[in-house]
């Protein structure tokens, strides 16, 4: 009985990374056709139809470029750099509930690859360890324009994280889990953290930005004053990693996001129809992918509206507006709690 | 002070209320703006399927053009090269000789008649000194080239084809007016 599991697991574990990728890889053709839309402009459409293969020809591209390790850069954390940023960002994948679980011949199959107690702590310890990526990177290119730029990501992740947790820890004291699968159980119906949670959604979507280096808190990366910031000296495929990077941490984020805000694999009504529960599996599945797109367009729809942050600015928005804002949070959470438990 | 236009904006450094320092409303503002934008119609035009509309006096490559009997029409008087301002315009003359009736319609023509691509300047200054209308402009692009030299267009360019199939229209740069313009004896080139 356990070797189905076994090889179940291992299969749905493929099947992640893959889809992972798969969107990832769409995200950046996504990107650019929102980017040209929202500038009028048409987009990549010359790679096949409607340009749908133009993430092929840029990876493609990628690999064909010459390959070039600094001879001042410090060479092993120089490849360690990448490595880390992309095994990172796909890592966080495995604590996310996909959908609900499958029953074929009397074997369940949950649609989780590994339903940690502590998931959100696993969470956001992937994506600490993330931000080593960009410093190693950053300062083993010995570079002053890299090592700004890393320099900047680290502040910024260190000041945003702070944020991120606090709101966390308000979400935590209306669910009384850390388990995402759970989270995301008692959210079925329309009980949708986010009605619960408003201002704590606000706060973690502006941190979430933040983490995953986008503008407007690109800071890191910011072409006009780093001239490409911690990737400043990579080439070939270490830079389409970093870059790859960025879009898998977006699809994750977008996939925490959603199952911490908006019901997960969750739909409402969807009980009332009659079907049967593999189906409905399913379809939760799908609505879970519905919303991770929706985010990740909001993602690109925030990119290509706001100017980027000034550095000070970014600093008082991090400590001064959102750290303040979400000790609010926990507290106005926590009497409510504490009054209502009461009675 | 009287402003300069009617678009001129007075600015203030009072201080910002509430609602504008939260900066969320003026954020959603911004992304309607986006939004809309996402749904407009594309400016863009993909070029190699589809083509701008040229104007009807385009002024492109040109062309010597031939008479109906398809004899040349240019003398080699060189009053095109002496009203280009850009000098692209060289010339060698040449005499018609007995048998060469059908080739030339006067007694001179050019043997050598060269306009440097690269030093034109489309003005069509050449086609409006030209009394024998044999020089015009056309709606045709100037192909590029790699190395300079292919821009100097000699006479197996710039010469129309023989067959009357294969004649380039100019009608639309001879018209009416034009044709009373190189009437008119205030030109020099015209008496």
């Amino acid at each position: 009985m356990d070797w189905t599991i076994y090889i179940y697991k291992t299969i749905f574990l493929f099947i992640i990374l893959l889809v992972t990728l798969l969107i990832a890889m769409y995200s950046t053709y996504g990107e650019r056709k929102v980017a040209a839309f929202m500038q009028d402009r048409r987009g990549p459409n010359r790679a096949g139809p409607f340009g749908l293969l133009q993430p092929l020809a840029d990876g493609v591209k990628m690999f064909m470029k010459e390959e070039i390790i600094p001879l001042s850069a410090n060479k092993k954390l120089f490849i360690l750099g990448p490595s880390i940023a992309m095994t990172t960002a796909m890592l966080t994948g495995v604590v996310i509930p996909w959908g609900g679980t499958l029953i074929i011949g009397g074997i369940e199959f949950p649609m989780q690859i590994a339903d940690l107690n502590i998931g959100i702590l696993y969470v956001f310890a992937m994506v600490s360890i993330g931000v080593y990526g960009i410093m190693l990177g950053g300062w083993a290119s010995n570079n002053k324009y890299a090592l700004l730029g890393s320099i900047r990501a680290a502040s910024q992740m260190i000041s945003y994280e702070i944020a991120m947790g606090m709101t966390i820890i308000a979400l935590i004291l209306t669910t009384g889990t850390l388990s995402l699968h759970e989270i995301v159980e008692q959210q079925s119906g329309m009980h949708w953290n986010v009605f619960y949670q408003p201002l704590g959604f606000l706060i973690f979507f502006i941190c979430a930005l933040a983490e995953t280096n986008r503008a407007p808190f690109d800071l890191p990366e910011c072409e006009t004053e780093l001239i490409g910031g911690y990737h400043t000296e990579y080439s070939s495929m270490k830079l389409g990693f970093y870059l790859f990077a960025e879009y898998i941490n977006m699809f994750i984020s977008s996939a925490v996001i959603a199952t911490l805000y908006f019901g997960g694999y969750n739909m409402p009504f969807i009980d009332q129809l009659g079907l049967s529960a593999n189906t409905i599996t399913l379809l939760g599945s799908f609505f879970f992918f519905l919303k991770i797109i929706f985010l990740i367009f909001l993602f690109m729809w925030i990119r290509w509206t706001l100017p980027r942050f000034r550095y000070d600015q970014l600093m008082n928005l991090g400590w001064k507006g959102l750290m303040p804002l979400a000790i609010f949070n926990i507290l106005a959470t926590g009497v409510y709690y504490y009054f209502t438990e009461l009675t | 002070m009287q402003a300069l236009t009617n678009r001129s904006k007075m600015v203030s450094d009072k201080k910002m209320t509430f609602m504008e320092r939260i900066y969320l409303p003026a954020i959603v503002k911004g992304m309607f703006i986006t939004i809309k934008h996402l749904f407009r119609k594309k400016v863009t035009i993909n070029y190699p399927e589809q083509t701008r509309e040229f104007s009807k006096v385009y002024r492109g490559q040109h062309v010597l053009k031939r008479d109906e009997e398809g004899r040349e029409r240019c003398t080699a008087c060189g009053l095109c090269a002496v009203a280009c301002p850009a000098e692209a315009i060289t010339m060698i003359a040449a005499e018609r000789k007995p048998g060469e009736e059908h080739l030339y319609r006067e007694e001179k023509y050019a043997e050598v008649y060269e306009i440097n691509m690269l030093r034109c300047i489309f003005c069509g200054d050449c086609e409006e000194a030209c009394p024998k209308e044999a020089i015009f402009l056309t709606d045709r692009l100037v192909q590029s080239e790699y190395e300079r030299l292919p821009f100097i267009y000699g006479k197996d360019i710039l010469l129309e084809p023989l067959d009357p199939n294969l004649r380039i229209d100019i009608s639309a740069r001879q018209t009416e007016s034009v044709l009373k313009f190189k009437q008119n004896k205030r030109y020099a080139h015209n008496r």
